[in-house]
């Protein structure tokens, strides 16, 4: 059981946190989640682009992508098993055959319990909701970009693109908020075929997770961890959280994050010594001398 | 030396996003801190009598405040809703508590720079609330000088976060340093003596401070050392340093003081885009997020 954080943001009688359970180890890239998501959301399209990096044409999240695939291709030393095999075409003898894997996910915002974005808005925009989400509301934004630093993990991005619907603003995934309020699955979980996606209560999703790392590690894949989904670690654990095969920075995702204002107390401390310092500085350069 | 430090990454490509502000924001740096610094400069030559002085000094926190102002509504991404930074006080986000800083400030900057400008009718008006305005204003400048070190230390990106314990003190050093070179550039010979302790005071402040952050930041020190960065914060440096030793002589001659107070004026402002740039870079460069975290990481589970 862990806190909720929607609680803390004064909700009376809060439904229980949702989130996002992504397993990656039975993503197969296909990228439903990606275009369910833009069509759901009217998210606009954000270019055309070949980016050379395997099947992953969309690069990152952004204030235009709410689901990103990442796709990493790993080469894997294979153990000889002395049977007959077939090279590749044109192989050399003497060159060693190496086989590949390869890593899929869908990565997403976190919506973590401690919410740097959240905590840095200016204007209220950004807010929790009920479902322990954390969303932007665009016809409060002014686009003043200052969640887009805090996010400790790159998600949340100022929306780019001559005369396109809330340029400017901005914007991120919003574990689909109309359709929860609807009792529906967020567009990418519905979309995902292999249920690599799982939306739900965090709590169940938790258990679900412990259980699914503990299986694919009893069945030889020692590889195989979850990200984000300690209440311990430096954002408070995240309500979209991973399985993975790999290191996080593989991923593209960082391996340690602290939300920034874990240390705002010490900041304004700082800040308080270094103001009193100029006034005490002001102060004596009138007093000194003639 | 430290060896390079081998790491992972998804294709090079940043695990942060960099802040989408533009040049206004690192102009803003500078300017506020010109203000804050002349603000008190002006409320001290007020009480001390010395109008040459107070006149340069709040005519200059005038000026720089209304174009700090300017800068900030500008960089944002709907210049209309400026407005709705008003809508709530949050302690948490250092942007909203600067906001309503700026918001008292402001006013009282501008009543005292608005009373030095020649005016009719209008100055005999404002002339009685110049100084309880202009004392006002000085209460406040220190915390405008000094906030927006906050600002940018509360976020992910490597450069600005590690830098949080002596960001505040490199910003007011270099706030005096740039309002007391301005007094020097701009005020009579003969009133410019706190104009000239301020500029050596903040400048020492600053080089003191910065050698020390250089020390404490870690590995995202590196990103003020590389590339266009590390050429302003080098220059800075060097301007900075200049403008103090030219200010040993400002009391005897006139150039020295000209010299010095444009030294230490680029100096200042060479700092701010140095401290911005190396950020931006700190943040499109996944080197400086995962090593750090991954040595932290791995400190922990061994």
């Amino acid at each position: 059981m862990t806190t909720n954080p929607a609680l803390d943001a004064g909700w009376v009688d809060p439904p229980p946190r949702q989130g996002f359970f992504t397993d990656t180890s039975i993503c197969i890239g296909c990228k439903a989640c990606e275009v369910a998501c833009k069509e759901w959301n009217a998210v606009p399209d954000d270019g055309m682009n070949l980016l050379g990096s395997s099947y992953d044409n969309t690069g990152a999240l952004s204030g235009s992508t709410w689901r990103h695939v990442a796709f990493i291709e790993q080469p894997v030393t294979t153990v000889p098993l002395g049977m007959p095999s077939i090279g590749l075409p044109g192989q050399q003898d003497g060159v060693e055959r190496t086989d590949f894997r390869w890593l899929m996910s869908s990565d997403v915002c976190k919506h973590c319990t401690e919410a740097a974005c959240l905590d840095v808005c200016p204007t209220g925009s950004l807010f929790r909701t009920e479902f322990g989400t954390v969303v932007v509301q665009e016809d409060i934004c002014n686009g003043c970009g200052y969640c887009v630093p805090a996010c400790p993990f790159g998600v949340i991005d100022k929306r780019v693109g001559e005369g396109v619907k809330n340029e400017g603003l901005a914007q991120k995934c919003t574990l689909c908020y109309d359709r929860l309020h609807d009792g529906l699955t967020p567009a990418c979980a519905k979309a995902c075929p292999t249920e690599s996606i799982q939306f739900g209560d965090l709590d169940d999703l938790r258990e679900r997770a412990a259980a699914r790392v503990e299986a694919l590690r009893d069945s030889g894949i020692p590889s195989a961890r979850l990200y984000g989904e300690s209440p311990d670690d430096g954002v408070g654990g995240l309500g979209a959280f991973f399985l993975l095969l790999d290191e996080p920075e593989v991923y593209g995702l960082p391996p340690d994050p602290v939300v920034t204002t874990r240390e705002l107390p010490a900041m304004w401390k700082r800040a308080g010594l270094a103001a009193a310092t100029m006034l005490a500085g002001a102060i004596a350069v009138f007093g000194a001398g003639s | 030396m430290v060896p390079p430090a081998t790491f992972t990454s998804y294709y090079g490509r940043p695990v942060l996003k960099a802040s989408p502000w533009t040049d206004d924001i690192p102009a803003y740096l500078f300017l506020g801190g010109l203000a804050a610094g002349s603000s008190l400069l002006g409320a001290g030559a007020d009480l001390t009598a010395r109008p040459g002085l107070r006149r340069t000094s709040r005519v200059a926190a005038l000026a720089a405040i209304s174009a700090s102002m300017a800068a900030l509504v500008h960089d944002l991404g709907r210049p209309s809703r400026f407005a709705n930074m008003l809508r709530v006080a949050k302690p948490s986000s250092p942007m909203s508590m600067g906001t309503w800083l700026l918001t008292l400030y402001g006013p009282m900057a501008g009543l005292a720079g608005a009373a030095e400008l020649p005016a009719g009718r209008l100055g005999r008006l404002l002339a009685p609330l110049a100084r309880p305005a202009g004392l006002a204003a000085a209460l406040m400048a220190p915390a405008v000088a000094s906030y927006t070190a906050v600002l940018l230390a509360d976020t992910a990106t490597p450069a600005w976060h590690e830098a949080y314990r002596e960001l505040p003190f490199v910003f007011v050093g270099s706030a005096a340093a740039a309002s007391g070179g301005l007094g020097m550039l701009a005020s009579p010979v003969a009133e410019s003596g706190p104009a000239q302790r301020l500029a050596i005071g903040g400048a020492l402040l600053e080089l003191g401070m910065e050698r020390r952050m250089e020390r404490s930041m870690g590995l995202a020190a590196e990103a003020l050392h590389e590339g266009r960065p590390g050429r302003l914060w080098r220059a800075a440096e060097r301007l900075t340093a200049l403008g103090a030793v030219s200010a040993l002589g400002a009391r005897r001659s006139r150039g020295c003081g000209v010299l010095s107070g444009a030294a230490l004026l680029s100096g200042s402002a060479c700092t701010r885009f140095a401290i911005f740039e190396a950020g931006q870079e700190s943040a499109r460069d996944p080197r400086y997020t995962v090593v750090p975290q991954r040595e932290r990481l791995d400190a922990r589970l061994a």
